[in-house]
């Protein structure tokens, strides 16, 4: 089924080198990272996580938002999914690849990696994760690649990934849920120590994973004979509506608790973000942007004409990705390490080698999507001629 | 077979190539390393181990020490000829074994072996106190 | 290959050979090599000071000014060749000087008097009973030492996550940013120094209290610091926290930190 990745139109080879570029530069960066340390970014002793780990937390919601092409068709017999299960499984390997790279390129000694298995420690919510996420990666590609090879075959799917799928729906929650538990059982930080931060996470998950589903399946139908179907287009939005409404109330909550009960230590965090805190606000732009493109978003989806209107679909899409991608990525790393525990505020900007090294990862997730999508697609098409 | 030419001349290149380590050195083996020992270390006349055993496991040895000095703080070392030591690699092996460049790194550069160790020991180093 | 059950029992056949070659070799080299040799021992230094869990009493008020703080943190900082870096985002803090309401955020009080609000407060690793960070590490690369409560760092083991820097509710952990190396002022060749890439925190003299000495900052201290076994309750650590009222940073989230302050 590779082949079908392998060959392609000249935009398909122009998309793919545009991407190898990208990740090229990022790798070279990465290599002086390995050189000089950690240091070439903007991380500070107070912000010891910074973009890397944002775009890492974000991701990991975008993996786990596959699963809302997949529950309704598997559990609830929502035939209409049934042509693009194989892409919110494909979004998934994509997305963790990108997850765990991540996580490699933040550590400061990535050769020892293999020392989380070694001395494996239960305790710790990082081994957990690392487990629940290599997992997640090796189910949807078992369950991915056997599925499309079944119906490139146009046979039924072996019976034995019955049980896989079914594992998948709550793996993929579970995913999300131990990346939050990472930040909301640690007794320092206020800002994360929340029991809505995982319910948080799950609803922004489901809202920017399907909306990125949304915008690739638009792309799809716009360069290939394949398409996934303005019925399938529509319910993802109706998701997407309703995980951004629910991700904004949530928020309020967090809004509603902090300022009645008038602890300051709590505010310190959401004032730091929104209005700026003891001279810093370089964050206030992103976060009140973030805020709007989501309250545009929730307008445009919920609202039936403009929903029903594929173009403005597509732009509500992709400014839910970009709110999200802010709210979650920046907004709570940033958030939750400033001010520190002595109180003291030290600005986190991330520098121009870590951004680059970003978007090499970033390019590289993109580079197997399509790949993936390719592929797919290439199944797809062929059944149809 | 289809192009068994190109077959059985790709197969020829690909044994020329990976013996290359093998023939091109033929005649001129690198000569085995010839370590330096320090007065001191000469003095000593033993190491804490048999010599035999630290050429093949000093490496096991000093993991042996690290776990009992970083992680349960024990320091003594008793050696199985009744000998004290204090297991510190700045300050018991790399006191006597002060010259690393004529010992230990003769034996590393030949196997080609880049231990990390000295990033954070100090190699002690005696023209410099 | 067909597959009959003789060609099952072959395989397997070959396979148990194949697996117990290599025991079955090393028993006899074993046997045909020399007498055993005893086993090594490994013990504890004769004049290591042992406690069930170390603490510190810093007693604030006989803390007037700079003076009183500059030699604790520059004993530790040379003993451990603890670097000074420039810049501010990297730097590599094992003990060091702050102010009350930065020490004990949201707790400090209110109409103090002069004197309390200018008084320098140290402040470190609190090598807590109940440690968030040695929860959060996932290769146990930072552990509390079950003989004596210090909490350590293996640096050979971290992979530089800096999960426990984000755990930990005291700030009290630095990460090597960069190469350390050329920031030392003087090295100190008893003792190593650290590679980027790494963790590193105060480690309450570990390697001191190994040869039978007091953490070098109470003993620069000249009295202010004392150090002793919080279970033992005849030792000076628990007469002071009996006989004088002391506080500890952030009690209330439970971590039970072994730095008391008498305030």
């Amino acid at each position: 089924m590779l082949e079908l990745a392998i060959k392609g139109g000249k935009k398909y080879y122009g998309w793919m080198t545009f991407l190898l570029v990208i990740v090229g530069v990022g790798f070279l960066f990465y290599l002086r990272q390995l050189d000089f340390g950690l240091g070439i970014t903007g991380l500070s002793r107070d912000t010891s996580w910074g973009f890397y780990i944002a775009n890492f937390t974000f991701l990991v919601g975008v993996a786990a938002g596959g699963v809302m092409v997949v529950l309704p068709y598997y559990l609830h017999d929502y035939k209409a999914f049934g042509r693009v299960t194989i892409l919110g499984e494909f979004l998934a390997i994509a997305s963790v690849l990108m997850c765990v790279t991540f996580i490699l390129v933040d550590l400061g000694q990535p050769t020892r990696i293999l020392n989380v298995f070694i001395y494996f420690s239960p305790r710790s919510v990082l081994f957990w994760d690392t487990i629940v996420l290599n997992g997640y990666l090796f189910l949807n590609i078992i369950i991915g690649w056997n599925v499309l090879e079944a119906e490139r075959n146009q046979v039924h799917y072996q019976a034995w990934l019955k049980p896989l799928i079914y594992i998948s729906i709550p793996w993929a929650v579970s995913i999300h849920t131990v990346t939050a538990f990472l930040y909301c059982g640690l007794p320092g930080r206020g800002f994360w120590m929340t029991a809505i931060l995982a319910p948080r996470f799950l609803s922004s998950a489901f809202a920017a994973g399907p909306a990125l589903l949304i915008l690739c399946c638009l792309i799809i139908r716009r360069v290939s004979n394949f398409d996934p179907g303005r019925e399938q287009i529509q319910s993802l939005a109706k998701i997407v509506a309703y995980a951004i409404c629910i991700n904004v109330f949530f928020f309020l909550c967090e809004v509603f608790v902090t300022f009645y009960s008038n602890i300051p230590e709590h505010m310190d965090h959401i004032k730091y973000l929104f209005i700026g805190l003891q001279g810093h606000a370089a964050y206030v732009p992103w976060m009140w942007t973030s805020m709007g493109l989501m309250l545009i978003g929730i307008i445009l989806t919920v609202n039936p004409i403009t929903r029903k209107n594929e173009g403005v679909l597509a732009v509500a899409c992709v400014l839910i990705f970009l709110g999200t991608w802010i709210d979650k990525g920046l907004g709570m790393i940033a958030g939750g390490f400033t001010p520190s525990p002595l109180h003291e505020v030290n600005e986190y900007i991330p520098s121009l080698p870590e951004i680059l090294i970003a978007l090499g990862v970033w390019a590289m997730g993109f580079l197997v999507l399509t790949a993936l999508f390719k592929m797919a697609v290439g199944v797809k098409e062929e059944l149809h001629d | 077979m289809k192009d068994k030419k190109f077959i059985i001349g790709g197969v020829i290149i690909f044994l020329i190539i990976a013996t290359f380590p093998f023939w091109y050195n033929q005649g001129k083996a690198a000569p085995v390393p010839e370590l330096e020992l320090t007065a001191k270390a000469k003095a000593a006349k033993v190491c804490v181990r048999s010599t035999e055993y630290m050429k093949a496991g000093h490496m096991q040895l000093l993991d042996v020490w690290r776990d009992s000095v970083v992680r349960r703080g024990d320091r003594i070392y008793v050696s199985p000829s009744g000998k004290e030591y204090n297991m510190s690699l700045s300050k018991t092996c790399l006191d006597c074994h002060s010259n690393k460049a004529e010992f230990c790194d003769r034996c590393h550069n030949y196997a080609s072996v880049r231990p990390y160790c000295w990033n954070c020991h100090i190699d002690n180093p005696k023209e410099k106190t | 290959m067909d597959s009959s059950r003789r060609r099952v029992l072959q395989l397997l056949g070959l396979s148990s050979l194949a697996l117990t070659a290599t025991p079955v070799l090393n028993a006899f080299a074993k046997e045909a090599g020399h007498t055993e040799e005893p086993e090594p021992i490994i013990k504890p230094d004769k004049k290591a000071l042992t406690a069930k869990q170390w603490a510190m009493v810093i007693d604030t008020r006989r803390f007037k000014s700079a003076a009183d703080v500059e030699p604790l943190a520059a004993v530790c900082d040379t003993i451990h060749n603890v670097p000074h870096l420039q810049n501010k985002r990297h730097e590599i803090k094992w003990i060091w000087e702050t102010h009350y309401h930065n020490a004990f955020p949201g707790e400090a009080g209110r109409f103090l008097s002069e004197e309390v609000e200018q008084r320098p407060f140290i402040v470190l690793c609190n090598h807590c009973e109940n440690p968030p960070c040695v929860r959060a590490c996932p290769t146990k690369a930072t552990f509390k030492r079950e003989s004596d409560g210090i909490v350590l760092m293996d640096f050979h083991r971290c992979i530089g996550c800096r999960f426990c820097m984000a755990a930990c509710p005291f700030g009290a952990r630095s990460f090597n940013y960069r190469d350390p190396r050329p920031f030392i002022k003087k090295i100190n060749s008893q003792y190593p120094t650290r590679m980027k890439g790494v963790v590193e925190k105060c480690n309450f003299c570990a390697e001191r209290l190994a040869v039978g000495q007091m953490p070098a900052c109470v003993e620069a201290s000249g009295g202010k610091l004392t150090f002793g076994d919080l279970y033992d309750p005849q030792s000076e650590v628990r007469e002071l926290i009996r006989a004088n009222y002391t506080i500890r940073r952030k009690q209330v989230l439970g971590t039970e930190p072994s730095v008391y302050y008498i305030v």
